[in-house]
């Protein structure tokens, strides 16, 4: 029998065998792949659930965690470990990350349109164009197989695989591992579809974007090892010497103490990771990528690993800080940085058309939502809104997801041409696509925090509370206008999407999906709204007397010291009934005419240049563009290509060469050619010409060898006679 | 008794015809002959040396040399003839001078 403790070991390994099966087996068929990634998924599913069950009825989980750790690497006396850990946080975590997961899984099969015929005009690389069959003697277009329909579940079976190894991990190190191997998928999976320019480039600058963060990253953990020796989160964060001195000492840099250097390096990380303002720009390209992936990528598992990250090193990021007193510098980076890309990604969102980007960029407000919460020490709270925020969002997607597919259909089946992401081309899907419409109203008034019903509500309420009683006033008004933002462009959505009247042949002739997109999105529809109900605070008036407040008491574990019970305000609490409510109502009366696809936005109308500005979404892009990109890429070829490479280097080498054959030239025309060829051709023609001259003695004539025979003794003797006469 | 000298005269006027046979003939048989005369002028000298130096005290070294000198002789001139009898089988000429295949 395994133990519990090394079951958790087995969670994140499922996925990866499932990726390396498919990858190296059975790519060329498409239903066996899914199965296994299916299977992968589903099994690491069931072992999390069985972990999670388990760690929410253990007692005392936060000090004795489930988990195992082994040794891995020799690193000088000491082995560094790897391990994994269950404890509330990492639970919590679990759960949501399995169960999106599992549900994307399904989805991805209908997304990608399994069971459809292949395309004649389908390359991969490409979105499928669809295929004509022939039905009835007449023929129609129906939406065909994606050509890399293996390949797909490969990939979003190893982000499983890092997503849930990030979870689990008990150090840095493999959390960080977890981090970088999601880096790689979002990078293949945003350029799925490579054959599009667009999706080319935003893959590569999602790449490069969060690239920047995990630099620093990886800074932030490398300073930490040094310090301290381990990466383990217990050894660090549960030894009081070492964060005592983490604390205590201060950093080469600004003044800071190291615990504040490596919590804003680590912070960084999270910045590129969770798109967070400044590099919240890869997030809304990304949406270039299916469906599914944005969903499970982009909202509700490697987004939200950048929050998971600071949560996990909250400790470290608020060392020295308590309730009543000053933030940490992390902190106040976290809260004026989260609370700023909340209000901001929220006013870009309200002037987007496509119905992805949209959710884009309520992503990166929600995210920055919980940012800001974690800055001001509402640390159940950020957790809670990672947790609802992951359902909910993972459903708008999903939901997206399947309301593009329809109009895909619609699209095919009128042969017009429409964008049909474009929310203007449509409306009036609600009795189209019911239950994409029902599951899409649930998910969104989750995200705008209908009151009471929907989990959004509670853990954002959660937050602004929080904000309010800590006596941040000034995150709270902007989390509170961002709120209003949010329930505003949420309902502009739905209204734009489902509500009136088809604007266009396609939305009229969409259709609903399969049960296999339809039943995921119906259970993910069941958390967003029910999962809120695990954390109703106990302040709550009236609600509150019934609620064991599950979710602050289990996570609130985490913590050292519980924070004390706040006292529940009413002004945070009437602020969220109003600006949900108001936002929503807000939304619905101003888009409840827009008839036609071509009309101008109503809010154009009202304020254009605002408009402008945001549907542009600030400028910042091309500001990179221009002031950033340009000049690197004016350095590289400039400077570092045309100068460096080509002047210096290329100079330097061929300057040698040219030496080279200088010398060269000089030791063959000066040495080898006259002194040793002429010292060997000299011999040789010399002993020719000696021998030539010989050869004319050899006359072949016996008589006359007898007579220089003779004349030689006579000359010899006549010499040796005169030295015998002279002697 | 005749001078020793007279003797030694003799064998060398010998020598010198028999060489300016042997340098001068064409005909290969000629050069024989000459080279006949040189040998038996050298054996006119070791008889002349031998019976005024040594025979007085019944030394016969000097005749039995002498009859060495015979032997070497005939069989060079035995195998000199043969020679020249293959050569004039082959080429039809017995001129020294024709005979040049192993010119340089």
């Amino acid at each position: 029998m395994l133990s519990l403790n090394s079951l958790i070991w087995l969670i994140p390994l499922p996925p990866l065998v499932a990726f390396m099966l498919i990858v190296l087996l059975t790519n060329k068929r498409k239903g066996l792949s899914h199965w296994i990634a299916l299977g992968g998924a589903g099994l690491s599913f069931l072992v999390s659930m069985i972990v999670f069950v388990k760690a929410i009825t253990t007692r005392g989980l936060a000090e004795s965690p489930l988990g195992s750790a082994i040794n891995w690497l020799p690193a000088a006396e000491k082995w560094l470990k790897i391990g994994v850990v269950v404890d509330p946080l990492s639970a919590v975590v679990l759960f949501f990350v399995a169960w999106t997961e599992l549900m994307i899984f399904i989805y991805s099969i209908g997304y990608h349109n399994y069971g459809q015929p292949a395309g004649k005009e389908d390359r991969a690389g490409l979105p499928p164009h669809g295929a004509e069959v022939r039905e009835h003697g007449k023929t129609h277009k129906v939406p065909s197989i994606e050509p890399m329909y293996a390949r797909f579940f490969a990939f979003i079976s190893v982000f499983a695989f890092a997503m849930l190894l990030l979870v689990l991990s008990d150090n840095l190190l493999t959390l960080y591992i977890g981090w970088e191997i999601m880096g790689f998928c979002s990078y293949f999976l945003i350029g799925f579809w490579y054959g599009k320019d667009s999706a080319r480039r935003a893959a590569v600058k999602a790449f490069i974007t969060t690239r920047i963060g995990d630099v620093f990253m990886l800074l932030g953990i490398a300073a930490l090892y040094t310090l301290t020796g381990t990466l383990n989160f217990r050894e660090i964060f549960h030894n009081p010497e070492t964060m005592s001195m983490l604390t205590n000492t201060l950093s080469p840099v600004f003044h800071l103490s190291w615990a504040g250097l490596i919590g804003v390096l680590l912070f960084m990380g999270t910045i590129g990771k969770s798109a967070q303002f400044p590099l919240h720009v890869w997030l809304p390209d990304a949406m270039e990528g299916p469906t599914p992936v944005s969903a499970m990528i982009h909202a509700a598992t490697m987004v939200s690993a950048g929050v998971y990250l600071v949560l996990r090193t909250f400790p470290l990021l608020s060392a020295g800080w308590s309730p009543e007193g000053a933030l940490t510098v992390p902190m106040t980076a976290m809260a004026v940085v989260g609370a700023f890309t909340a209000l901001f990604a929220a006013t870009i969102a309200v002037a987007q058309n496509d119905v992805k980007r949209v959710l884009a960029y309520s992503t990166i407000s929600q995210l920055g939502y919980m940012i800001a919460a974690l800055g001001i020490g509402a640390y159940t709270a950020a957790a809670f809104h990672l947790v609802t925020h992951a359902f909910f969002k993972a459903l708008l997607f999903l939901g997206s997801g399947s309301i593009i597919h329809g109009m895909e259909h619609g699209v095919l089946h009128t042969g017009e041409h429409v964008d049909p992401q474009d929310m203007r081309n449509m409306g009036g899907l609600r009795t189209k696509m019911p239950v994409t419409f029902w599951t899409f109203v649930a998910g969104g008034l989750a995200l705008s925090g209908f009151p009471l019903i929907t989990a959004g509500f509670w853990s954002k309420d959660e937050i602004l509370s929080g904000a309010f009683n800590g006596g941040h006033l000034a995150v709270f008004i902007t989390l509170a206008v961002a709120a209003l933002l949010t329930a505003f462009y949420t309902a502009r959505q739905i209204t734009l999407v489902f509500l009136g009247q088809p604007r266009t042949k396609a939305a009229e002739h969409a259709s609903e999906n399969k049960p296999v997109m339809t039943v995921p999105l119906s259970i993910l529809a069941f958390f967003a709204i029910v999962i809120g109900w695990v954390g109703i605070p106990k302040a709550f008036p009236g609600l509150g007397h019934f609620s064991p407040a599950w979710f602050q008491t289990f996570v609130g574990l985490m913590l050292p010291e519980t924070a004390a019970e706040e006292g529940h305000s009413p002004v945070p609490l009437l602020t969220s009934l109003v600006v949900a409510l108001g936002g929503l109502a807000l939304g619905w009366w101003v888009y409840r005419k827009f008839k036609d696809a071509h009309a101008k936005d109503p809010l154009e109308i009202g304020v254009k240049p605002v408009f402008k500005v945001l549907q542009n979404k600030y400028f910042v892009d091309e500001f990179y563009q221009k002031y950033i990109i340009n000049p690197c890429l004016w350095f590289a070829d400039k400077v570092v290509y045309q100068f460096l490479d080509k002047t210096v280097i290329d100079g330097a080498l061929h300057g040698i060469a040219a030496l080279g054959m200088k010398l060269g030239n000089l030791l063959r025309f000066g040495f080898d050619l006259p002194v040793v060829n002429g010292a060997g051709d000299g011999l040789a023609g010399g002993t020719r010409g000696l021998g030539g001259l010989l050869r004319k003695v050899q006359t072949g004539k016996v008589q006359q060898y007898m007579t220089i025979a003779l004349a030689s003794i006579v000359v010899i003797g006549l010499i040796i006679l005169s030295f015998v006469i002279s002697s | 008794m005749i001078p020793l000298s007279w003797f030694l005269i003799l064998s060398a006027i010998l020598f010198i015809i028999g060489l300016f046979a042997v340098i001068t003939r064409k005909n290969s048989i000629a050069i024989l002959l000459g080279i006949e005369l040189m040998l038996n002028a050298a054996n006119i000298n070791i008889i002349t040396f031998w019976r005024y130096l040594y025979a007085p005290s019944g030394n016969l070294d000097g005749i039995i040399l002498a009859l060495m000198v015979f032997v070497v002789a005939a069989a060079e001139t035995a195998v000199g003839l043969g020679l020249i009898l293959s050569v004039y089988r082959r080429r039809k000429t017995v001129v020294a001078d024709d005979l040049d295949t192993l010119k340089g």
